[in-house]
């Protein structure tokens, strides 16, 4: 017997190892219970979006307000503003290290871990009824090592010369010498970040396999899983085959900026290119490791709120194994302008083209479901909903990029600003809401206050698309992304109005977000008490204490049918939980305490 | 403000089929949208919660899995073969020159090479300008791109040209104006601390204005 099988035999003996023992360091600090790690990602994560959204509020107020002094300016460091006398003007290098973090500490540090980091672990183990992930000391590692990870990226903006200036993408030759961007140790701390992060996620993602492939409860087969499963499993897959093409590229970087090498540096007879190849490559599917765990997140929302089994759930489950293997094909589109052979950008127009085909799919089957359902429009379905609408912008915006002669005009403007955000912001994030919302009586054992959550979701949806449906009006006016001073254009100049629109529309969005974090951590402490199951779910994790002990489940579940068996006949409920037997056949065990008495029919 | 999705002019050959693919794609996906978002809107509204509702119990169809699959993959194909003529003419078949010309970016400024009177580049009577490109209408202009730093991107918004400048690598672009004026150039990619700085002038002529400028031109820059 396996070491996984004696465990789950354990926890299937309704085992406890003791843990409510767990001196407060184990259980709080360097935890392994999965559980634990989820909300360690979460609080870190959900501080790094806070600072991503405070450098876009920088940056906002210097595109609508060019060159104007900056409110509070005054506190930060020479380095990045210019004092005069009615106050601190922003550098143009801090504005390029500001257009650099908020991309990198999004994507990095603030979307992937709260999906991947947090969802993942929260849900992977619940929803397949196993007691923990497969390996719990290298869940606890993942989660260490993206702490110091978070912290050099931060100190980078103390050192001199100060944080990285080459965009997240961090082109060479551009990234590689501080003689081209005044950056030198910043740049390095990025990368080496970075990689620290890389394995972070590396060891995640292994866990997150093993898991879902050994230690799924018995009765619980592929086509049974939850698609917020489905969805991280194979997101963990991308993460695998992805992040050491990015660890290699980010190390050949270092290793130009440091000892010498020349893998991009033209001059000693080194490839810009390159860079681009090795990062897209694994660029484009970290697009997708950021949009498939969302997906998963609002199909649970969508069926449960509707009160509707999932519409095609096998074409649903295709669809994302579909987009997991697309997004290996269509790196090139990055790069038509880059000077790479133009024969090349046809077959990744083609490739990016067909993308569309499951992106649709999914868009059509979370449409169906919610037709002729029963829906329930509270703050999780709110969120859910908005994700599918702006994900129709997103995706339907992307098909002008992805048309060549289209993307010569509008690559590297602000329509890809508009289009990135729309799926990044609009579609990710507020899937991100959608899910914590919903999964906060599990992690806490208390609701989230709704009208508060009503509030946010307003002011949130109105100004998001304030802030960045003009965008794509920008864009096709031909104002580029990651500049300065737009205005130095003659031909842009007259997009302040509209750039100033935008910035003051930021500002308030930022403001509201702090509707959310006042209910999130008033909800921890004062929130109403959850029930174990408050939506009345099919799935695993429902079955459990809210929050769930230490192991999940006192016993080990059984599945008997699909998660999203909603309103089916034979239950006199609306809603039919996984482990509820049949009544045609009932388990042994529970025959055994009652008499049976037969019926004059008989049986 | 303008919150408009039209384009803005354009004056080069090329641009009107670019600019009509982006309008074949805004009329599909504004239509696509309208759609969609209305169904969406239309179910939360019908479909919503009231006592006694019950959802109807539906697994999906197989019929209209395949609909959805097939009826945005034949669109989305039948727009990428749209889209490859029209790039093939821009990127790949380069017409014979009318004015060949170097352009060469760097932090953070665009040089430009001309071939001088006899018409070749590489000659001692070649001369050049900054930050600013003149060239006549009707003629292809075609440029060797190169970059001597880092990083640029030769966007020339009003042609609907752009294509980055790469160091280590020659990189041919063309386009050919409709009429005299004067346009933008800027520079599209991150490029350093100046980036927003690297902005030039094109200038289109006559070709007889064109011819003038360029003997001028010559004399002035000979040694």
């Amino acid at each position: 017997m396996s070491t996984i099988e004696q465990e789950m035999v354990h926890a299937a003996e309704g085992g406890h190892h003791d843990h409510h023992e767990l001196p407060f360091i184990r259980k709080y600090i360097f935890s392994t219970d999965h559980k634990m790690i989820a909300k360690q990602f979460m609080f870190v994560s959900l501080f790094f979006l806070v600072i991503g959204g405070l450098l876009a509020t920088m940056m906002r107020w210097q595109l609508g307000y060019p060159g104007e002094p900056m409110p509070g300016g005054m506190l930060l460091p020479d380095a990045m503003m210019a004092p005069t006398p009615n106050g601190a003007i922003m550098l143009p290098e801090f504005y390029n290290s500001l257009v650099t973090m908020h991309g990198t500490i999004m994507i990095f540090f603030a979307i992937m871990p709260l999906l991947v980091g947090l969802f993942g672990n929260l849900l992977i183990p619940l929803q397949i009824g196993a007691e923990d992930m497969a390996f719990p000391r290298l869940n606890m590692i993942s989660f260490w090592l993206a702490v110091p990870a978070g912290i050099l990226m931060l100190s980078s903006f103390a050192v001199e010369g100060g944080a990285a200036g080459a965009g997240w993408t961090s082109y060479a030759p551009l990234s590689v010498s501080g003689e081209w961007t005044g950056v030198y140790l910043g740049q390095q701390l990025w990368l080496a970040s970075l990689t620290i992060l890389g394995f972070s996620s590396l060891v995640g993602a292994v866990n997150y396999i093993t898991t879902v492939i050994n230690m799924r409860a018995p009765g619980m087969t592929w086509f049974r899983m939850p698609l917020a499963t489905w969805a991280l499993f194979v997101t963990a897959i991308l993460i695998l085959l992805a992040i050491p093409i990015l660890a290699g590229a980010l190390i050949m970087l270092l290793f130009d900026q440091t000892i010498g090498t020349g893998f991009f540096r033209p001059e000693v007879g080194g490839e810009p290119l390159l860079w681009q190849h090795l990062f897209w490559f694994f660029g484009h599917p970290e697009v997708y490791i950021l949009i498939l765990p969302a997906m998963g997140i609002v199909s649970e929302v969508i069926s449960n709120r509707a009160r509707k089994p999932i519409f095609g759930y096998h074409s649903m489950v295709l669809a994302i194994i579909g987009i997991g293997f697309l997004g290996w094909i269509v790196w090139g589109h990055h790069m038509f302008m880059s000077g790479m052979n133009p024969l090349l950008g046809t077959s990744f127009m083609i490739s990016t083209m067909a993308i569309a085909v499951p992106s649709a799919i999914k868009t059509f089957n979370w449409l169906a479901t919610i037709w002729k359902g029963d829906l329930h429009l509270d703050s999780p379905m709110l969120y859910a909903l908005a994700f599918v609408s702006m994900f129709i912008i997103g995706g339907l915006s992307g098909i002008f990029m992805a048309s060549t002669p289209v993307d010569i005009y509008i690559h590297d403007t602000y329509f890809i600003v508009a289009h990135i955000h729309y799926v990044l912001f609009g579609g990710s994030l507020f899937a991100i809401f959608a899910g914590i919302t919903f999964w906060f009586p599990k992690m806490f054992g208390r609701m989230m206050n709704e009208t508060l959550n009503k509030v946010h979701f307003g002011l949130t949806i109105v100004l998001y698309n304030l802030v960045f449906w003009p965008m794509h009006n920008l864009g096709l006016q031909g104002m580029m992304r990651r500049i300065y001073d737009f205005t130095q254009y003659e031909y842009l100049a007259p997009l302040q109005p509209m750039n100033q629109f935008i910035s003051i529309s930021v500002f308030l969005l930022v403001a509201a977000q702090s509707v959310y974090a006042f209910n999130f951590f008033w909800s921890i402490f004062r929130g109403e008490k959850a029930s174990n199951n408050p939506w009345d779910s099919n799935t695993l994790e429902w079955t459990v204490p809210s929050p769930p002990p230490h192991g999940n489940f006192p016993e080990m579940p059984v599945v008997y049918r699909g998660p999203y068996e909603y309103s089916s006949p034979e239950s006199d409920t609306d809603f039919y939980p996984q482990t509820k037997p049949p009544p045609s056949k009932p388990p042994v065990q529970e025959l055994i305490p009652e008499p049976v008495t037969p019926t004059p029919e008989g049986f | 403000m303008n919150w408009s999705w039209i384009l803005p002019p354009s004056f080069s050959t090329v641009s009107g089929d670019i600019d009509g693919i982006y309008y074949v794609i805004l009329w599909i996906t504004g239509i696509t949208f309208f759609i969609t978002e209305a169904l969406l809107f239309y179910f939360i509204f019908k479909y919503r919660h009231k006592e006694g509702r019950k959802a109807t119990y539906d697994h999906g169809s197989t019929k209209m899995e395949i609909a959805w699959t097939m009826v945005p993959l034949v669109i989305v194909l039948w727009i990428g073969v749209v889209s490859k003529g029209v790039w093939d003419t821009v990127k790949v078949d380069v017409p014979a020159a009318g004015l060949e010309v170097i352009v060469t970016g760097k932090q953070f400024e665009w040089n430009v090479t001309y071939p001088g009177p006899d018409g070749a580049l590489g000659t001692s009577d070649d001369f050049e300008t900054l930050n600013e490109l003149h060239a006549p209408e009707d003629q292809p202009i075609v440029i060797t791109l190169r970059s001597e730093d880092v990083i640029h991107s030769f966007f020339l918004p009003e042609m609907r040209i752009k294509q980055d400048a790469v160091p280590g690598q020659d990189i041919t672009v063309w386009f050919e104006a409709i009429q005299p004026g004067d346009y933008t150039i800027g520079c599209a990619e991150l490029c350093g601390i100046g980036h927003t700085t690297m902005g030039g002038t094109l200038t289109i002529y006559t070709a007889a204005d064109f011819q003038a400028w360029s003997s001028s031109q010559a004399q002035q820059q000979q040694p």
